[in-house]
Parts: structure tokens; sequence; C-alpha cells
């Protein structure tokens, strides 16, 4: 900036002439004037309305069923579970009934209210590197492992490392369902799958359980989470590749839900549910009425634009329709441009 | 003894004394004459850098952060280092680094570039006389004192008194071109006693001291003394003037070589002492920023405490604050009260702190840095008789070029051409045309060609040009061409002796005995010479004002009719006087002189009779047109001049600063009315003023001597109140001011008069000349024209001609205001948009600070995704075209006043960013209530959700500005669509490759599972419309409603 030495010493030439340095560069100077605004608005309006209708269609035909089964009115089934006291292993089931065929796949979910899975302290509080089956952050170490983020979950009194550690690994769902049908007063459980429910790349990058075989080995010296009844590698006795922390449950517990009331998918019935009478047996383990949260259970189907949603359906809807508003409120206000007399 | 040692007690006071004394070679004086004291002078050595290589990087960073914002974000960095906050400090300090990286970058390339034209200068070689002998050395280790040769066409390594040069008259022939600017070949006068010297040898025998004063800025000033000392006798003083003072810088030509003593060295030459003063001016863009900056800082701070209210609010009943899933560690719950409150407001700023964009001020100062090129690079303002384009000495105004309201320019050499020409001469009253003249003139009588020869030898003398018609003062070379035409040729000086081929082809021969040179306090300049008949002569020219009160005898009268009548032509008029002088007043004035000189003082001289010499100033080409788009572009011009009231006026009146139905107000020679006569006029004017101030249009001339009346303070007039208000409201309602016959510092007063008044409006002076250096520095934007390099370097920007002032500022400073007004605006825009969602998101979250994007994100939205596009737009974006810019004057009245960066502007674009975040957080909000995104029902976490905002946010910030977009060149494209792109592979890259066991596993494969869902492209493309929907809605309905070109303009000031 203040090179004036150096602008003395430099030869004062002509400058360079190029469309660059005299700002005469080639450009496409596009203006917004009534022949290409109003058709835009029309063309964007409709589209926008075909897009609405399609989803809103779609949404429609999907079927949600939710139920609440937290327990907190007399009459509810679960009444008796919810008592803080008396929690252990309380089972309590629901009935309900479809009065025609809930077409599958049918998706089961579980849902939590008024539960701050996105808390920040909540969120962090977990080891990647335990998670991703390093046995180095299974011992513990001069307080440096595991991750000094799981406090306070991170060491037991008699200082074993918890695996895995942290709050959110803590505070894993653990109520379990099964789901009846009740044909002719038999109880004919509906099967429920429960693979895939969680990303592909959690269950086969992101989280891993260590090479050791058997995977209970790996746990030695270490204690399972304050809250867990079982043990990590024993989540899931049926299957043992759904173990530790590929457990499916685990995994779509661990992806944390972005806002304090969600759902989380439980389980997949493929063939979708009969009409029918039902029956769901809850083993009500999970405490929210500390928080006054609620706990609930949907079932739903899901079409090419995801679960039931008439937000997007009608947001498209709304916009689309304002565009062509729009347009029309444009094309009187040119019209009436042009007609005044004063114009210019 | 007492006094020696009293003195060398006081060497430390030395260089506070106001003189130096300088040993020529370094030799001692002779006994007893004075104590030798040796002076500590810097080396020759010229240091314009700032830094070196070592203290660069301490220097730098503490200068950087000196800024507020700068500070800023360091303060945020060491807050993240110290206490547990919600984002890592790399969120901050990798755009801290990125941004201080940038301007040491910057800065250390500029420095770099003045390191290396130090260097050239130091190194490059010099001879001087040692022990007899010319040795050469390198010119940084020049002392003072030292004997310096310097050879034809070599330049002054340093301030030098000429000691003796080759030719055999002492003189030599210099050109100051890279100092003042000025083309002609001065003469330099070497010192009579010690001209005579011609070898080393003779030179290094010389004995002698030079007193002086320490140096000082201005060019033109020098006063000193030579001691010479000879053996056992008394020391000879000689004084010593500019005359005999070569200036580092300068040129020696027509000369073989001189020899000179080194007086001034390295950083107190009279050339680096102009270099240092540069003016620091902040332009109004620059306070505007800092405004909304102040503004963005209170949002922050109202958000950080809003939100710790609200988490303690929310955090009341214990099950909220501490439920079983979420206990606290024991460390946090010992925490003391005030400490945890300070703790978690910490925490909200630092969550927020992106609010404040990092980037701006970088961006701010690479774009002036660069754009300012376009300025030098324009080939419309290169003049090709000159060789030279426009210049940039700061790039911190470019914007205040569009701002303009007062445009104060000279009249003489920035109006008008100051080249002259010889149109008549009036003698006597007589008045001679030089085509006509040379066939009437043989039937004059001899008087007359005695007369015209006395104004030829006087032209010559004056002149003194060294060999054709070069000279410093245009209106000379004027006189000696015009005398050519009367059949009086200038040959040559000779020894003292000018040599003037009369028409009879005789050589006539006259001897200069004494030239006072021309200064602008006595406004004239006089010679005295002796002519070969023996008589004494003395002229004496200048300006009418200073002539004619000097005048004894002669038509006086009829002589000064004639000035003036040419004067209203718009003819520049010149007065010559000349006096006999007897042999015995010669030598009383020539005794007068020499003891004047010595004491370093001014002198008195009486003269005789009256001549006129009239030229003509051409008005510079296209002047007239350049001044009426200036007048259309809503800009008030003042002309500010040294001339007298008709010839200016007459300028104006060709300039068309003056239209034929200009009421015109003049207020003219005050000095002769009382105070309270200045008074009632003025009131009397604006009376008029307000009277009549749609229906006519008033121009107001008013000389110096009525404007010093009217702005010194009057303490008897204290009951008619104050003549400045009254002077200022006239002066506001008139379309065009003269002010004649101004003083250089009544420039600077007059520019900062109207730079203090009501609404401080932007002034531009533009001035060629010395002259105009208070006036340009006074004023918020520099600009120069062509005469002078002092002016040229003082002055912000310099251009050629007056009319190139047309294109940098209706087209360049309309262009440089509104890309940074869109810049600003944009910058403080697509940080809210950023950090608003974010703020929102803790309404959802307990109030617990989780950060909505992830670090990545954090970090690089400000320096990566979107940094390019606004930084490109703002180098090239044009919103109308040059043509329409140069045709349509008055499109500059639509910036006006800041017009895109006020309060209301700056209101509009903050509600738009809050609304677009609103859209995007409750759109994804809404999206993500209780459903699944994809078909195979999994559910999405909060990070695909932070992802699916900020991918929104990115895309709808980078097509806003594509909206705002006029001109799309291929650089547009490139980085609008290229940072886009960019994103997208970014965002798949960062979620797809697994590092290690970074924590980016917090991302893994988020952004491609999100995109692997229908519903996600179809909600990202319905938020960036609906976001982008009321923009366009009020663009299109602002078109509507006046299609007019100023469209785009007037839409944005809303």
């Amino acid at each position: 900036m203040d090179s004036n030495y150096i602008e003395n010493q430099e030869v004062e030439n002509r400058p360079d002439n190029t469309a660059f340095t005299q700002q005469r560069l080639p450009a496409w100077q596009p203006i917004l004037s009534a022949g290409i605004v109003i058709p835009l608005f029309v063309l964007v309006g409709l589209a926008f309305i075909g897009i609405g209708v399609a989803l809103f269609v779609t949404s429609r035909n999907l079927h949600v069923l939710e139920m609440d089964y937290t327990g907190v009115e007399k009459t509810s089934p679960c009444f008796s579970c919810s008592d803080p006291i008396k929690q252990k292993n309380c089972k309590c089931s629901l009935s309900f009934e479809l009065d025609k065929l809930f077409e599958g796949p049918v998706f089961f979910y579980y849902g939590l209210t008024n539960y701050f899975q996105n808390q920040r302290a909540y969120g962090v509080s977990k080891d990647y590197n335990q998670l991703s089956g390093d046995l180095d952050y299974f011992t513990f170490f001069f307080s440096i492992v595991p991750d000094s983020t799981c406090k306070p979950y991170r060491y037991d009194v008699n200082n074993k490392p918890i695996v895995p550690c942290g709050s959110l690994a803590n505070s894993m769902f653990n109520d379990t369902f099964n789901l009846y049908q009740m044909k002719n007063g038999v109880k004919e459980e509906v099967p429920l799958d429960g693979k895939g429910i969680s990303w592909w790349t959690d269950y086969n990058i992101k989280y891993r359980n260590p090479s050791v075989n058997p995977l209970r080995n790996a746990f030695n010296g270490t204690v399972k989470p304050l809250y867990w009844s079982k043990p990590a590698y024993e989540l899931d006795p049926t299957d043992t590749a759904n173990n530790g922390f590929i457990n499916q449950d685990f995994l779509v517990w661990m992806r944390r839900s972005a806002l304090p009331n969600f759902r989380k998918l439980y389980r997949r019935i493929t063939d979708g549910l009969p009409a029918g009478n039902y029956s769901l047996e809850i083993s009500y383990n999970y405490p929210v009425i500390a928080f006054d949260g609620k706990k609930k259970v949907a079932f739903s189907n899901v079409s090419w634009m995801g679960g039931k949603n008439e937000f997007l359906g009608i947001a498209y809807l709304v916009i689309g329709s304002l565009c062509l508003v729009m347009s029309v409120v444009m094309l009187i206000i040119y019209h009436w441009r042009n007609s005044s007399p004063d114009a210019n | 003894l007492y006094r020696r040692t009293q003195k060398m007690f006081c060497v430390g006071e030395e260089s506070w004394v106001d003189s130096r004394t300088v040993y020529i070679g370094h030799k001692e004086p002779p006994p007893g004459a004075e104590a030798y004291i040796p002076q500590r002078y810097p080396d020759n050595r010229i240091v314009s850098s700032k830094y070196t290589f070592w203290n660069f990087i301490p220097k730098n960073l503490f200068e950087q952060f000196r800024r507020i914002a700068n500070f800023y974000f360091l303060v945020i960095f060491l807050v993240q280092l110290i206490i547990d906050t919600p984002t890592s400090p790399v969120t901050s300090g990798l755009p801290l680094f990125f941004v201080i990286t940038v301007t040491a970058i910057k800065q250390g390339y500029e420095d770099w570039l003045r390191h290396k034209a130090d260097c050239s200068i130091n190194e490059c070689p010099v001879d001087v006389v040692q022990q007899g002998k010319v040795v050469r050395t390198q010119s940084h280790k020049l002392r003072v004192g030292d004997v310096v040769m310097v050879r034809e066409d070599e330049t002054f390594p340093c301030d030098l008194i000429l000691l003796s040069s080759s030719r055999h008259d002492g003189t030599c022939y210099v050109t100051t071109t890279s100092l003042d600017g000025e083309s002609s070949h001065k003469t330099y006068y070497a010192v009579p006693d010690t001209m005579a010297f011609t070898t080393e040898q003779e030179v290094d025998s010389l004995h002698a001291t030079i007193e002086c004063e320490q140096p000082q800025p201005d060019l033109y000033k020098f006063v000193g003394r030579i001691n010479i000392y000879k053996d056992k006798e008394e020391p000879v003083a000689r004084p010593l003037g500019a005359e005999n003072l070569l200036l580092r810088g300068a040129t020696l030509k027509n000369t073989q070589h001189i020899y000179a003593v080194a007086i001034y060295t390295g950083m107190e030459t009279k050339m680096a002492l102009n270099y240092q003063s540069k003016s620091q001016k902040r332009s109004a863009v620059e306070k505007s920023m800092n405004a909304f900056l102040i503004v963005y800082l209170c949002i922050l701070i109202s958000k950080a405490v809003i939100n710790t209210v609200l988490k303690y609010a929310w955090q009341w009943s214990p099950d909220r604050d501490e439920p079983w899933y979420n206990h606290r560690t024991e460390h946090e719950r010992q925490r003391h009260v005030v400490c945890l409150f300070i703790h978690r407001f910490l925490a909200f700023m630092v969550l927020f702190n992106y609010i404040i964009p990092v980037s701006m001020y970088v961006t701010v100062e690479m774009q002036k840095f660069l754009g300012s090129y376009f300025i030098t690079w324009d080939e419309d303002m290169f003049d090709e008789e000159l060789g030279e384009g426009a210049q940039v000495n700061t790039s911190d105004l470019n914007e205040e070029l569009g701002q303009v309201e007062y445009v104060f320019t000279d009249k003489t050499g920035t109006l008008t051409e100051n080249n002259m020409e010889f149109i008549e001469c009036c003698v006597d009253g007589n008045v001679y045309i030089p085509h006509a003249i040379c066939v009437r003139m043989l039937s004059r009588t001899t008087f007359f060609l005695d007369e015209c020869s006395f104004i030829k030898d006087f032209t010559s003398v004056c002149g003194r040009p060294t060999s054709f018609y070069i000279s410093s003062s245009p209106d000379e070379v004027a006189l000696v061409e015009g005398m050519k035409k009367l059949g009086y040729t200038y040959l040559r000086l000779r020894d003292n002796h000018m040599e003037i081929l009369n028409k009879d082809d005789e050589i006539e021969r006259f001897e200069l005995l004494h030239v006072l040179n021309f200064d602008s306090v006595r406004r004239r300049m006089s010679v005295i010479v002796r002519s070969s008949s023996g008589e004494c002569l003395l002229f004496c020219k200048g300006a009418d004002s200073s002539i004619f009160p000097r005048v004894v005898s002669g038509k006086v009268e009829q002589v000064k009719a004639r000035v003036e009548q040419n004067a209203v032509e718009g003819l520049r008029t010149l007065c010559v006087a000349y006096k006999s002088l007897t042999e015995a007043d010669y030598q009383e004035a020539c005794f007068h002189l020499t003891e004047a000189k010595l004491a370093l003082q001014d002198r008195e001289q009486r003269l005789a009779q009256a001549y006129d010499i009239i030229e003509r100033d051409w008005l510079q080409e296209k002047a007239a047109d350049t001044i009426e788009s200036l007048h259309k572009a809503g800009m008030k011009v003042w002309v500010l001049t040294g001339d007298k009231m008709e010839t200016a006026a007459a300028t104006c009146y060709a300039s068309k600063l003056f239209r034929r139905t200009l009421y015109l107000w003049v207020c003219y020679s005050a000095n002769t009315r009382p105070h309270n006569h200045i008074y009632t006029l003025l009131h009397l004017v604006l009376h008029r003023c307000s009277l009549s101030v749609d229906c006519l249009d008033f121009g107001l001339i008013i000389d110096g001597a009525t404007l010093s009346a009217v702005l010194k303070p009057n303490p008897e007039s204290a009951g008619h109140g104050n003549y400045r208000e009254i002077f200022l409201e006239i002066c506001r309602n008139c379309s065009a001011v003269l002010c004649c016959r101004m003083a250089p510092l009544q420039k600077a007063q007059i520019v900062k008069l109207i730079k203090a008044s009501k609404e401080h409006p932007i002034t531009l002076a533009i001035g060629d000349g010395a002259n105009d250096v208070s006036m340009i520095q006074e004023a918020h934007v520099g600009v120069m024209g062509k005469e002078g390099r002092q002016a040229a370097r003082n002055s912000d920007y310099a251009i050629p001609k007056f009319k190139h002032l047309k294109k940098i500022l209706l087209v360049h400073g309309h262009y440089y205001y509104i890309r940074i007004a869109e810049l600003v605006q944009y910058f403080f825009y697509k940080n809210v948009c950023f950090i608003f969602p974010q703020f929102l998101y803790q309404f959802f979250c307990g109030f617990s600070q989780q950060p909505l994007y992830d670090t990545a994100y954090l970090t690089l939205y400000n320096i990566s995704f979107t940094s390019l596009p606004i930084l490109l737009y703002s180098l090239v974006e044009q919103h109308v075209s040059v043509e329409t810019l140069k045709r349509e004057p008055s499109l500059y009245r639509d910036i006006a006043k800041n017009s895109l960066l006020r309060w209301p502007v700056f209101l509009y674009w903050t509600c738009l960013g809050v609304f677009d975040a609103v859209i995007f957080f409750f759109g994804a909000y809404f999206l993500f209530d209780n459903t699944t995104f994809t078909s195979n029902g999994q559910m999405f976490g909060n990070w695909t959700f932070g992802t699916l905002v900020f991918t929104v946010l990115v895309f709808t910030v980078t097509l806003k500005l594509a909206l705002d977009t006029h001109h799309w060149t291929w650089i547009n494209h490139f980085v609008i669509w290229g940072s886009l792109l960019f994103y997208v592979i970014f965002s798949l890259l960062w979620g797809g490759i697994i590092w290690y066991n970074f924590c980016l596993l917090q991302m893994y494969y988020v952004f491609m599972q999100m995109l692997s869902s229908g519903p996600a492209w179809l909600s990202i493309i319905l938020l960036i419309t609906v976001s982008l929907l009321p923009d366009v809605i009020k663009k299109v309905l602002c078109r509507a409603i006046s299609p007019l070109l100023t469209v785009p303009m007037a839409c944005r000031t809303i």
C-alpha cells in the first residue's frame, strides 16, 4: 500500500489490455423481468403442488398406531409397573385391535418424550476407542483410559473400568416387548425381526467388538454399566453375533436423537399385521416418570418417502400455491403498470 | 576549559539543537575555531520496511491482535482452551489462524517488496573522495560529511551541498522529476570559494564546516552557512540556500561530474522525510462496519445471557437439572455457584461466537487490496502524453470514492492545462499582439523597442532556460516563446551572462547579478542584471496584486484596466516591473542582499514601472464535461484557487461550473469593509437563498480575505451569532462555489469547515501542486493531478488528468461502494443464518450448549464454504454496465450518504437472516418430528439433523449471493458452483473416510445416509426455495414498481 518506492522504480508501462483487468469480462446478466419471472413462478408453483399432492397422498395412505404405556393414569394397564418401588422385572400387557390389515413391512418403534438424549454432557459421555474394540481402553490406566468424558460412569467403586463407559451407554433403553396375536383366544407370537434396525455402517464399520474369542474374555477385569442387568457380551442370548458393541438395540440407542421427543426403531414385522386383536407384553424396566417422560410404542409402515409425515406434503402444497398466487399478483401489477398512463 | 567541558556534557542534547555542524571530509577545524563535537547522524540507509526478518512474527502478531476483532477471537480461543466448552478450540482457532496467516502473508509480501526496493537503493554504488582518491563504496555506507562525486545521469545518494562542478561556472543542472514531478532542468550553484576545485586532491584539501538547520521535510527550503578555513586567515563565511542543496532522488543532467558534501543522510533526507507522513483515513464504510459489529456483539451477549438465564429457569426442577440418566460428576457438583454461572455464560458465548464474522476483516482487506488494482489497470485512465496511469496510494478508501459529496478542486493545472501561450502584452497601456506586432513594431519608436527588449531580457533572466526552452514555470516558457515570435531569441546563459539574439541578428549580453526566487508569500520574483552598456536593472515579475502596490511611476491605471479586462476573459495575467539602479543603489542593494542571505532572512524591494503580460491558460480536455457529470451526480464542486477573481470566474464559466443562468453572489475584498457589513451581507444572501431555494441556482464567489474575516471568531459581534454557521448555510445552498485568492492553508481550512459541518459530508480534494497538499491531506479523499509528485505522494489516489475524475468516481467509486456494501451486509447475514439455528436448538436440548453442527462445519463455514463467492463477487460485480454509469451520472446519487449501509438496510438483512434461520431450523424440526426419513425405517440422529440444517444453510446463502449477482462472468460461475461442489465433496469425504479413530466418527456416514433418503432431498429443495422466496419476491416487485435502471439500487435501499 504505502509502496511509493516500488512504484517509483517500476517502469510505468501502459496497463495490460485484457478483459479481466479492464473489467470487461463477458458476462451473463440475468434480469428478473416479468416475462421470465411469472412463468417461472407458475412452473415452480405447479411443480410444488404436484410434489405436494404426491407426498400428501402417500402420507395419507400410511398407518401409524401409537400407544402410550407409561402408566401414569390409574386405568392404564402399566400403572402398577410405573411405581418405582416395584419396578424390577415388572410385566404388563397392552391390548389393541386392528380392524384391517396393517400392511408390511411394519416397523415397531418405541418412543420416549421429554428425554434429552441431545444434552451435550450426555452425548459426549462415551469412549470411541472402547467402542471400536480397542482393548487398551478396557483397562484402568492412570486415570487416562477410559476417556474422562465418561465420568461419572467411568469406574465403579473398586476402580474397575466400566465397559462400555459413559452416561449414554449406561442409560440404554431396557424395556422389552413381545407381540401376540389373539387368535380364537390363543396367543400366537408375532415374529419380530431385529436385524438391520441400526445403520449398516454402525454395525459393520463404526462399532467393533474386540477380536477375542469368546467375547466374554475381553471383558475380564471390567464391570458392566451400573444400570445394566446383563453385561454387554450377553445382551442377546439367542444370537452370538448380536452381542457386545454391535448389538442392534445398543447401536440404535447410541445414535442420539436430535430432539427430546423421539422414536427409535425396535423391531420389524416383515409380513405385516392382519386384522384382529393383539396383545403387547412389556417387561417394564425403564423409569421415565421422574422426569415427566412418556413411553410409547408405535407401529408404522413406511413408503418411499419414509414414515407418515404430513408436514412435507402440506408445506409443498402451501409454497406451491403461494407461488401461483404471487404470479397472479405480479401479473396484476404488471398489467396495472402497463395500462396506467404515468408509467415511467 | 570550562566551556569545553560544558559542551561535552551537553553532547546528549546536541540532536535537539536546531542546527547542525558538518565537517567536510571529517576534518577537524583549525584550533580556536570551535570545539570539535562529533554529532551522531544516521548512516545513509533508507528503511521503508516495517519489519525485519527477526521481528516479523512478534511485531506482526502484535499489530494484528491490536485489532479488536482479532483480539476478540483470540480471547474466545483462549476461553475454549481453558474451560470445558461445547466446541473444540479448533473451531475458532483455525479460522483465526487462517485469518492471521493470510493477513501476515499479505503484509509480509508488501514488506518484502519494500525490503527489495530498499536494498537496491542502499546497495547502489557511490563514489566517495577519501584521502584525495575516489573510492567506490555502497550507498548505505555514506556518512554526513563525506565528499561525494556524482557523474552525469546519476542520482544523488543523499542530500548534498554542491562544492564544485565540471562546468567552470560552478553550476550544475538537475532534474527533480522523481521528487516533485517537474520535468524541467534546474540550475544549482556551487559555493563561489570552492567552485574552482576540479580534482579530488583539491577537493580533499578543502577545510571547511557547514552549519545548517536540522532536516525538515520542505523540499524548497534550506538555510545554511559554510565556513571556509584558509591558512592563518579568518574563516570565510558564505550563505547557503536551496540553490546549493542537491536533493536525494534528483538526477544530475548536462554536467559531467560534481563534487558535493553530504549533509543529510538516510532517513533524514528531505525525500525520506516526505515519505513518512502517511495519512490515516478511515472510510465511512469501515465506521458502519464497526457499528454493525458492536450491534452483533450486543446480540451475541444478549443471546448468551438469555440462554444462561433460561437454563437456570429450566433447571429449576432437579429432575430436569440432573435426570437419572445424566448425572453430573462430583467435581461439577462442588463447583461454586458464581463460578458455575460464569462458566455457563462463557460456554454460551463460545457456542454463539461465530455470529461475529471472523473472516470479514480479512476479506474486506483482500477486497480492497486486490480491488485497487482495477484502478491502476484501467486503460481509460492512462494518459498517453504523460505515459502514466492512475496510482493508488491507499486502498483503504476505495469505496469512499463512491460517496463523495463535495469536490474541491484547484484551478491552475488541475482544471486547466497549465500550458501557457503568450497572447498579448501591454506596455504602458499600449497593447501588442505577437502575430501582428512584428509588422507594426518596425514603425515603433526606439523607446518601445527598448521596452520590448527589457521584457525579453527579463524573460530570459527569469526563465533561465538551460537549453531550449525548458523551464520550471510554464509562464516563463510562454514568455520566452512569445518573445521569440517578437524576434528576440534567447540563446544561452554563459558565465553568468545571458545572450540574446535580437531581431537585427545582434547578440546582446546581460550579466546576471542576482536572482531572488519566487515564493508564495511575496508572490513575485526579481532579478538584477547589468546590460552591456553597464546599466543596472532590476526586474520584478509576479501577480498584479503584488506588483501594482510597488509601482511608483508609469501608466498604472491603463495597465490595471487592461489587466482586469483580460482577467475577465479568462486569461492569466502576469505583471512585470523594472527599475534602473544606479551603481550606488546596486552596491547598497547588493550589500543588503548578502547580509540578508547570511542572516537567513527575507528582503524588501521597491520598483518602478509596470508591464503586463497576458497568457491564456487552456482548459483541460473534457474538464467541462467532467464537471457537468459531477454536478449531475449530486456532487458540489468548489474551485479553490489562488488566482484573481475575474480569471477564476471566467474559467468557471468555461468549465460549466457556473452556468449562464446561475445567480451569483460575490463577497469580495472584505478588507475594505467593516465586520458587521459582511455580517449583513451574509444574512441578506442567506435570506435570499432560503426564499428561492428551488427556483434558482446559486453560485458564490468569495475571496481569501473575506473568507478569513468570516472564519475568524469575532468577539465584538458575539451578539450577531457566528459567521461560520451562516457561511456554511449559504454554501450548502449554493450549487457552485468559487473561492479565489486563497492561500494554501485557507484551502485546507475550507475543507475542514465543510467536513465538520452537520451532515459530515465526504469530501474530495484534487490538486496538482505543493500548495494543494494540505487540502488533499485534509479531505477524506485526496486526488492529485499531473504537475507535482509532491502532491501525488501525499494523495490517496493520483490520476493523470482532471477528466479521469469522472471514471474514478462515477464508475470505480460506484462499483467499490456497491461491492463492499454487499460484502459487509452479506457477511453479517450469512453469520446470522449460521448461528441462529444453533441458538434455537438450545431450546430443544435443555440449554446444554449442544452444538448443532459438526466441528468441521463450524470451522470451515466462514473460511472455506462461503468465503470465496463473496470475495470474488466483491471484486467483479457490476450491477450496471460501465457505459451506463458513465452516461447516467445521476445513478451516483443512489448510493449517496452511505445509503446501502444504513440501519434500515442492515435491519433488512439481519431480519432476512433470522427468517432464513427460522425456516432452516423449524423446517428440519417438523421433518424430524417423530418420524423416519428412510424407506428402511431407520431413524436419524442429531448429527443428521445438524447436517440437514447446515446443507440447507450453505446452499441458501450461496444462492442468495447468486441472486444478488448481476454480472455473471466465468469467475462467478466457477466460485459459486465450485464452492457448493466443494461443500458436497468435502462432506462426502469427511463422512466417508475413517482416518484412525478420529472423532470424526460422529459424522461418519451421516451425510451419505442423509442423501440416501428421498424426503431429505425434497426438504432441502423446499427449505432453500422458501428461504429465498421473500428476497426474490422483493426484487421482482421492486422491479415491477419502477422498472428504471436505478431499480436494483433503489430496491437495495428498500
